[in-house]
């Protein structure tokens, strides 16, 4: 990454103007993806001074600034309470301390990765993101986009209700991208499955959650079929870490170990 | 640009470019301890402490440390040096290249006072790689020198 000029914004406004003035113009979060970019850039916006960087909770929701690094969302006691803690454990898999210390939160889900561990675990938590100028938009639906955002992040949004859940990383050393991750939450509404790292971004495994959907007590028959339907029904494709049907195999294994988990059935 | 920031104690004002990161600037005044291996935030052997938590050096932007306090080895040489002799104890120390990543990453645990076990310390080293030692002699020393440290 090379950038001509280092802007510290002012102010929310301030940011977005900078970074509509030219369409190379770029919000800089931990940057340490952008380190790794070989994009010439006129203007890094940086956000550390906006105050972007807590997690604030109220009676349903927590809101977690787009510049909290991991290691706080790790730390997080609100963030632990939520459905088994799978948001902060997923993060806690990511790397270094360092690293963590660094990486934030909203260059996690801006770059839409597809070996993301964040977004996986948001995606079954059914997280909002709170944009400057959209406001709030579904994660879902924000996944599905295509092109560059030029619009500003500020925060992740995610319910308080109670859930359960559950989150698999498998990777091949403590230190490594995910071969393939799993997230399961469950709530008294429905059963969310999102399956990333295939290696495309996560997706939900919509059928699998359309067949679990009509069965309010799942046992270990049903939830067998819909580990399979999880398997048959996403895309899995194969890179240098993994084949497609090494991938396809472990969603299928872990999808149906963590339904059994969160609907305290014993595998 | 110039930017003012404190680096072992010491008032420091860096005259940078905008996009130089801070292990590049840390070497050009001379903190020599600092080292790059990988240069992609991989292998932790150029972490030095910002405002006492570890971070990778070669991805963080200098410009982003102004008014922050900066930590090399150099700045905590008499704890460098008890650590040192529990590596040579147990063996851990070879070529000593991750050494000094890890004795700041040491030291910010001990002075964060939270409890460890083996596991988490582990956990908590995961971003130090040592091609040399094996680990499980690093650990132990660590082990004494923060059971020492209590
Ligand atoms: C060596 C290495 C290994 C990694 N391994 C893993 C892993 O195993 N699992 C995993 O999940 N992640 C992994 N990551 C990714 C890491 O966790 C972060 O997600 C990544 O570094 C991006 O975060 P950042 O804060 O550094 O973002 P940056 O690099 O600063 O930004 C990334 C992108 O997001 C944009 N952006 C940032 N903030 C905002 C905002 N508020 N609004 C709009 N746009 C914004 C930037 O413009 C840029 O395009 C790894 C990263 C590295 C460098
Ligand atoms: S040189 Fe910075 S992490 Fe390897
Ligand atoms: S002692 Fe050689 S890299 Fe650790």
């Amino acid at each position: 990454m090379k950038f001509a000029n280092y802007h510290r914004a002012e102010s929310i406004e301030d940011a977005y103007e900078i970074l509509q003035k030219d369409k190379t113009n770029t919000i800089v979060g931990g940057g340490l993806w952008l380190k790794l970019s070989r994009r010439e850039i006129d203007t890094a916006v940086d956000l550390c001074d906006l105050g972007l960087d807590t997690i604030e909770e109220d009676e349903d929701v927590i809101r977690i600034g787009a510049m909290t690094t991991l290691s706080r969302i790790e730390e997080s006691d609100a963030l632990r309470n939520v459905a088994s803690g799978i948001f902060p454990r997923a993060v806690s898999f990511i790397m270094g301390v360092q690293l963590r210390n660094v990486a934030t939160i909203g260059g996690s889900v801006m770059g839409r990765y597809g070996f993301s561990d964040c977004i996986t675990p948001l995606l079954a938590l059914d997280a909002r993101l709170d944009f400057h100028e959209r406001g709030t938009v579904p994660l879902v639906d924000f996944l599905h986009e295509k092109g560059k955002v030029t619009d500003i992040l500020k925060a992740v949004i995610i319910e308080k209700s109670a859930a359960k859940g559950f989150f698999k990383k498998v990777q091949k050393t403590a230190h490594d991208f995910p071969i393939l991750n799993v997230a399961i939450v469950k709530k008294e509404k429905g059963t969310r499955i999102a399956i990333g790292s295939r290696p495309s971004v996560a997706s939900l495994a919509k059928e699998a959650m359309e067949y679990l959907e009509k069965a309010p007590t799942p046992d270990e028959v049903i939830i067998a079929e819909t580990a399979r339907l999880a398997k048959e029904t996403l895309k899995y494709s194969s890179n240098h870490r993994a084949s497609a049907e090494y991938r396809a195999h472990l969603a299928e294994v872990y999808t149906r170990r963590g339904l059994m988990e969160v609907n305290g059935l014993e595998d | 640009m110039k930017i003012e920031t404190v680096v072992n104690g010491h008032k420091r004002i860096f005259d940078i470019t905008p996009d130089e990161l801070l292990a590049d600037t840390l070497k050009r005044y001379d903190y020599t301890s600092v080292r790059k291996g990988c240069d992609t935030t991989s292998c932790g052997v150029c972490t030095i402490l910002v405002d006492g938590s570890p971070v990778p050096s070669c991805a963080y932007l200098t410009a982003r440390a102004e008014g922050k306090e900066i930590t090399t080895v150099e700045g905590i040489a008499e704890e460098a040096e008890r650590l040192a002799e529990h590596f040579g104890d147990e063996g851990a120390d070879q070529c000593g290249f991750c050494n000094p990543g890890i004795a700041l990453s040491v030291h910010a645990l001990k002075l964060s006072r939270k409890s460890f076990t083996e596991e988490n310390l582990r956990h908590y080293l995961v971003g130090h790689l040592c091609r040399c030692s094996g680990y499980q002699s690093q650990i132990k020393a660590i082990q004494r020198y923060l059971g020492d440290a209590k």
